[in-house]
């Protein structure tokens, strides 16, 4: 499936409860996005997490064509809650398409609350990223809780689910459809659509039957010994 | 029990409440903040205490007058924030209280970086605090050990009266890993019958005390203690050690550096070296006796000690149980930066180089 059918709005916000996989997730629609012809800007907001950030994978973002703007450009690893000006230009520059990546849980989404004004007027979708395997948010009712607080929040609506169930690299094609219907669950309690299901390339032809399409990705937020 | 997918810190931080931890005292610092936030929801759904203290100093001193009490209590910081509860944990070793302390490390000296780091070495296994006391020290190499041992750690102070240090790099404390909650072997534990919590009818009150102003009692008190340690050393020594029936070349790791150990092992195996992995699991006592007859052995040629601190602090202990029987050679680096599979590969290839 290709991002851009994901990504049918002009920004992409990724949000969602700590540790989902929105950084991945994020990375991974951002190069896609490049990939399709896209002129990307990944915009690395989390203030709340001090490791694996898409800013560790500049190189490789740039390199792909996907311009990165992250929280403090000067000290990458400064756990200060600084924004980028240049976040202006993803939301004021109408020839690009913005991929923004958020920080965990209502707490870091709350970096977005500042820019509600400027966001409504943009072509914009707020995506919600679950992973059932997270114990906070395995039941739909959790689920939707973490779903309505980061809208309260932002001040935002959020649009569409994708489900990222993993369990790193002992993912199986039955955690996938665990989270398939964990998000389905969730899309039917609150009327949101199920966007896609984040799958590695080796799982995605196995699970064509489900409803919404699936994502491929490869993992790009690798450890130090993978 | 299926598994579930959690991050360190909050996997510390459950596994404590799952250990029937009473009180968590604690102070946020990057990169552990999670425990203490984790801790604020969750501990007094379980009828715990969470209390965030004004400082680590006051913390680790809440942590010794709980303990003292006859509660579970717990800290958890990172470096710099461990540098100031050492005068605590001094009294805590001085008053026998059981205690658990969580370092999630980070680079320094000083404030040094928020990236992972293990050169609190030497201030975990040497006492960063004053006078003649131990502290056990765990050290778990990803997620699923750490909840294991955090657990583990309640019952291991409550039986030695004695607080119980796990120390993890920043990168575990961080990271992503899939865990199951499983059964902990049970210890047969002493009764708090000298907990300060109320006379209860004894003839006597139980007094918390680490002031022991005769100098011959102080002295006293201080072989008591000793004999305590001895016990500890006798039955709390963990290591593992991988694929080293046969190396030449062995990598001494603990924690993160020797996860990437195990990639480098797959690499130089796969090249006909023969690598194997001595990973010390208790820092302190460390498994010197069997790190000493690993040395021994004529297969052995060579050691690579890895770690992320300048120039090594567990390489001081590697060289006590080696006892110059065959050479050390050191890769590491400090300030937030982990060793590659890479720079392994090359350090063990160059180690091997220099003995034949």
């Amino acid at each position: 499936m290709s991002a851009s059918a994901i990504c049918t709005h002009r920004i992409s916000i990724v949000t969602g409860h700590y540790g989902t996989g929105k950084t991945e997730f994020s990375v991974n629609l951002a190069l896609a996005l490049a990939a399709e012809g896209a002129s990307v800007m990944l915009a690395d907001l989390d203030i709340v997490n001090p490791y694996f950030r898409s800013r560790e994978r500049r190189s490789l973002l740039e390199e792909a064509g996907v311009r990165l703007i992250s929280s403090s450009q000067a000290c990458s690893d400064a756990d200060v809650p600084s924004l980028p000006a240049e976040l202006l230009a993803i939301l004021e520059n109408r020839s690009l398409r913005g991929v923004l990546d958020i920080g965990g849980d209502p707490v870091g989404a709350r970096v977005l609350a500042r820019f509600q004004p400027k966001i409504v007027q943009e072509d914009y979708q707020l995506i919600y990223v679950l992973n059932a395997n997270r114990p906070e948010v395995r039941t739909a009712e959790a689920a939707v809780r973490y779903l309505q607080g980061i809208e309260a929040t932002t001040g935002l609506t959020c649009t569409g689910i994708v489900n990222n169930t993993h369990l790193c690299g002992e993912t199986t094609e039955e955690e996938i459809r665990k989270g398939a219907a964990l998000a389905a669950e969730v899309s039917k309690e609150t009327n949101i659509p199920v966007l896609c299901h984040v799958a590695e390339e080796k799982f995605v032809s196995a699970l064509s039957d489900l409803p919404e399409t699936v994502f491929p990705i490869t993992i790009k937020m690798k450890k130090p010994w993978e | 029990m299926a598994k579930e997918l959690w991050k360190g810190n909050e996997a510390i931080a459950e596994a404590a409440i799952r250990a029937g931890c009473d009180c968590f005292f604690g102070y946020p610092i990057t990169p552990q903040s999670e425990v203490p936030e984790y801790m604020s929801v969750h501990l007094p759904e379980h009828g715990g205490v969470f209390v965030q203290a004004e400082s680590e100093v006051a913390a680790i001193n809440m942590v010794y007058g709980a303990a003292g009490a006859g509660m579970r209590a717990m800290t958890s910081s990172s470096s710099p924030g461990i540098s100031l509860k050492q005068e605590g944990i001094t009294y805590i070793a001085g008053a026998e209280l059981p205690a658990v302390i969580i370092n999630c490390m980070r680079g320094g000296p000083g404030l040094g970086t928020i990236q992972p780091g293990q050169g609190d070495y030497f201030q975990a296994t040497r006492g960063g605090g004053n006078g003649d006391y131990r502290t056990v020290v765990l050290s778990p190499s990803n997620v699923q050990e750490t909840v294991d041992f955090v657990q583990e750690a309640f019952d291991i102070a409550d039986q030695y009266r004695n607080p119980v240090m796990v120390v993890c790099d920043g990168l575990i404390g961080q990271m992503m890993e899939p865990i199951e909650w499983r059964e902990i072997p049970k210890r047969k534990l002493p009764p708090k019958d000298w907990a300060a919590s109320g006379r209860k009818g004894r003839d006597h009150h139980n007094v918390i005390n680490s002031l022991y102003m005769d100098p011959e009692v102080c002295d006293e008190h201080n072989r008591h203690l000793d004999e305590k340690y001895a016990e500890i050393v006798k039955n709390e020594i963990r290591w593992e050690e991988v694929e080293c029936e046969d190396a030449e070349l062995v990598i001494t790791a603990y924690g993160t550096p020797a996860r990437i150990a195990l990639t480098a092992l797959e690499a130089l195996r796969a090249e006909g070296i023969k690598a194997g992995l001595f990973r010390p699991i208790t820092l302190w006592p460390f498994p010197e006796k069997a790190l000493h007859e690993l040395a021994a052995k004529e297969h052995v040629k060579a050691f690579l000690d890895v770690e992320m601190s300048s120039s090594g602090q567990m390489i001081d202990d590697v060289r006590l149980a080696v006892e110059g029987q065959k050479p050390i050679s050191y890769l590491g680096h400090a300030g937030g930066v982990m060793p590659t599979v890479e720079e392994m590969i090359e350090s063990a290839k160059k180690a091997l180089k220099e003995v034949k």
